[in-house]
């Protein structure tokens, strides 16, 4: 797991001016920033609004709206177990509740130590291979409690 | 010669350990010094025999499967090289029957070829549709593409002809082709599974429908829950470009057409064509009225092709066999093949490419094997969470676009989950719901409030709130969100609502042959 970088304008403004150029650049612009500082800092907002030529609140409205991005930088591990119907029907949401619980967090949420944020994600495409989560970009299907506990174990839970 | 052994690196084999697996091979290879040439391919779609390998013999392939990490040593003392005896042989691929009762067009190349070479995909029929396409010209192509029948696979089932027809016909300086790659209907990988396992396909398609409609740009919108499939587009695209594939001259013709990905970021609907547009220009996701259809004012106000990634990769086969061949195919309005995604509670899931007109129970029962949990199938939720909940009773449907739309379903992006008996459809009810409330784009009050009204109402249910007063109220919310919404995201959350409370009453705590029609 790479860690993110802390919060520096001068990086921040690097990432937004190779960016802008392109046609609609708001979205690829918020993903590098997150892909640097594991999510979209505050301070960033009116740098994005200067190079675009828009509004706070409009690039602020954008942020907000995508499920994606983050306000806060996550924890040393981002878990994300699937929530949708394909997974529901081979038990996701008995594992998810076994998580929650043995994480002691809710969605969203990182444990104190911060070694693990856990989010909910509504389909992988790996409905074939239900129940799957993806912890730190890597693939995981057919879940079931021992191989989730394997994953718990890999980010230092239990 | 080397011995070629293929190796699945779709994401679902990479969830079941594929990575696992290859190392594996390679300490293998090199403890025995072999010297193996290894193939990393897409997936041949039979997922509960992922991860799949391959070994080409003079009989063919010869797959094993599902294959861990420590099966490995066992697979070469056995002769893994020369097609050897073991008890995760599967022998040819094409004669296991999951694959041979399939019709292969779109998928034609998926999991056989090695996915990033130009010279595989040339030598597996590739680009043979688009030199096609440029001898024909515009007018041409687009009548090919109507005459097939090919209806937009991305859900709503629009003649792909008629939509490029329009933008054809429009006039603009620049026009362009975006490639609806959100794929965020639970229960469907198809989108997703060609990107990653044939992705020239995909690009070959976008360019025939860029000289069709003239436009010279493209976009493909994937998803960021796909970083795989991002990953080896992106690198096709690359090889493309190189090659002439894509750019100022497209093989070599006077026409130009080149192609950027861009990612989403977690918005189911931003998977509507009108918010995925408002998306790419760097929007909120919120959905457009229409008219004007994107096909006139579109990306950036420009005349624009929004076509789904099947759609697209559908499109060189029709052009490089012939459209008769494509419509000879299926039934009444619902021409040629669909890639049907097999998934949740299924024994035999994957993916199932077929003509249309399989019923709903041969799918399941028959292709799929019943429930993975061995108990009964009690419900099959068939389009995605906007799709109906269907019991057994309705398994003589056809799947075709107007068979399930006559049932008060729809087919959607072509995902089908099987449920078994321990589902609670009160639960699935409440789920679309509330699915629903995280998703709305806002735009509109009865999707926004509606759905998280809709909650509240079934919790009540749920708590035994049982009174003909409060299903009234959840039937009329629903009929008020069908009609009052501008998308289907609010139009069509009552579809799982209604029919599992119309086919599964008991579970909302009312007596068969009572419940709301
Ligand atoms: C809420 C919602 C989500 C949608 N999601 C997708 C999607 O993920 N992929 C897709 O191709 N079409 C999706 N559609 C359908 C598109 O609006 C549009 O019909 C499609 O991209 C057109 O391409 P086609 O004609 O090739 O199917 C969605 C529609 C709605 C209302
Ligand atoms: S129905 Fe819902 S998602 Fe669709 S436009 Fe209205 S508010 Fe947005």
């Amino acid at each position: 797991m790479p860690g993110f970088e802390p919060w520096s304008a001068e990086r921040g403004g690097a990432i937004i001016a190779a960016h802008k150029g392109q046609e609609g650049a708001t979205l690829p612009i918020l993903h590098a920033l997150q892909d640097a500082f594991g999510h979209v800092p505050r301070a960033a907002i009116p740098l994005i609004a200067e190079a675009l030529n828009l509004s706070r609140a409009e690039v602020h409205g954008v942020v907000s709206f995508y499920h994606d991005f983050r306000d806060a930088a996550p924890g040393a591990h981002v878990l994300k177990l699937c929530r949708a119907e394909a997974c529901q029907a081979m038990g996701a949401d008995a594992l998810s509740d076994a998580a929650r619980e043995q994480l002691s967090i809710d969605w969203g949420e990182t444990t104190p130590d911060g070694s693990v944020t856990l989010e909910p994600v509504f389909c992988l495409g790996l409905c074939a291979c239900a129940p799957a989560a993806m912890l730190d970009g890597k693939v995981f299907g057919g879940l079931d409690r021992a191989r989730l506990d394997g994953l718990l174990k890999r980010v230092g839970q239990r | 010669m080397k011995p070629r052994l293929f190796v699945s690196r779709d994401a679902g084999a990479l969830a079941l350990g594929a990575d696992e697996v290859e190392r594996a091979i390679i300490a293998a290879e090199r403890r025995r010094g072999l010297d193996i040439e290894i193939v990393r391919t897409g997936s041949r779609g039979l997922f509960w025999l992922e991860p799949m390998i391959e070994i080409a013999t003079a009989e063919g392939r010869i797959a094993y499967g599902p294959v861990q990490a420590g099966d490995v040593e066992a697979l070469f003392d056995a002769g893994l090289l020369d097609g050897g005896a073991h008890p995760l042989r599967l022998g040819r691929p094409e004669d296991i029957p999951f694959l041979k009762r399939q019709t292969r067009l779109t998928f034609a190349r998926c999991g056989i070829v090695d996915r990033l070479s130009l010279d595989d995909y040339r030598a597996h029929g590739g680009y043979r549709g688009l030199e096609r396409a440029i001898a024909l010209g515009p007018a041409a192509i687009i009548e090919e593409i109507v005459t097939s029948g090919l209806r937009g696979r991305g859900g709503a089932g629009f003649p792909t002809g008629i939509k490029w027809r329009t933008t054809a016909q429009a006039e603009a300086p620049q026009k362009y082709i975006v490639c609806n790659a959100d794929e965020g209907d639970s229960g469907t990988f198809a989108d997703r599974m060609i990107m990653e396992g044939d992705p020239f396909v995909l690009i070959e398609g976008m360019t025939i429908a860029g000289i069709a409609a003239g436009a010279t740009k493209g976009y493909v919108y994937i998803r960021s829950e796909y970083p795989h499939a991002i990953e080896i587009l992106g690198r096709a695209i690359a090889i493309a470009q190189r090659a002439g594939c894509l750019g100022a001259r497209v093989l070599a013709s006077p026409y130009a057409f080149d192609l950027e990905i861009r990612v989403g970021a977690g918005a189911y609907v931003c998977g509507e064509e009108t918010a995925l547009l408002e998306s790419l220009e760097g929007k909120r996701g919120m959905v457009r009225a229409k008219p004007p259809l994107p096909a006139h004012k579109g990306l950036f106000g420009r005349p624009t092709v929004v076509n789904n990634v099947i759609s697209l990769a559908s499109v060189p086969v029709i052009l490089a066999e012939g459209a008769a061949a494509y419509r000879d195919l299926g039934l009444g309005r619902s021409r040629g093949t669909m890639p049907i995604q097999l998934a949740g509670n299924l024994r035999h899931r994957g993916l199932f490419e077929a003509a249309f007109g399989l019923t709903l129970g041969e799918l399941v029962d028959d292709i799929g094997g019943g429930t993975a949990t061995l108990r009964p199938v009690r419900a099959v939720q068939v389009g995605g969470p906007l799709g109906a909940y269907f019991p057994r009773a309705l398994f003589d449907t056809q799947f075709d676009y107007e068979a399930f739309a006559a049932k008060n379903g729809l087919i959607g992006h072509g995902g089908v989950v099987v449920f078994d008996d321990t589902v609670d459809m009160a639960r699935q009810a409440r789920f679309a719901m509330e699915f629903c409330a995280i998703e709305s784009c806002g735009k509109c009050t009865p999707c926004r409030i509606g759905s998280t009204r809709g909650v509240e109402v079934i919790d009540r249910v749920i708590a035994g709130d049982r009174r003909p007063e409060t299903l009234a109220l959840l039937t009329e919310l629903c009929e008020t969100m069908r009609l009052g919404s501008l998308c289907a995201l609010g139009g069509f959350v009552p579809y799982p609502v209604i029919s599992a409370l119309t086919h599964f009453p008991e579970d909302f705590g009312i007596r068969r042959g009572a419940a709301a029609a």
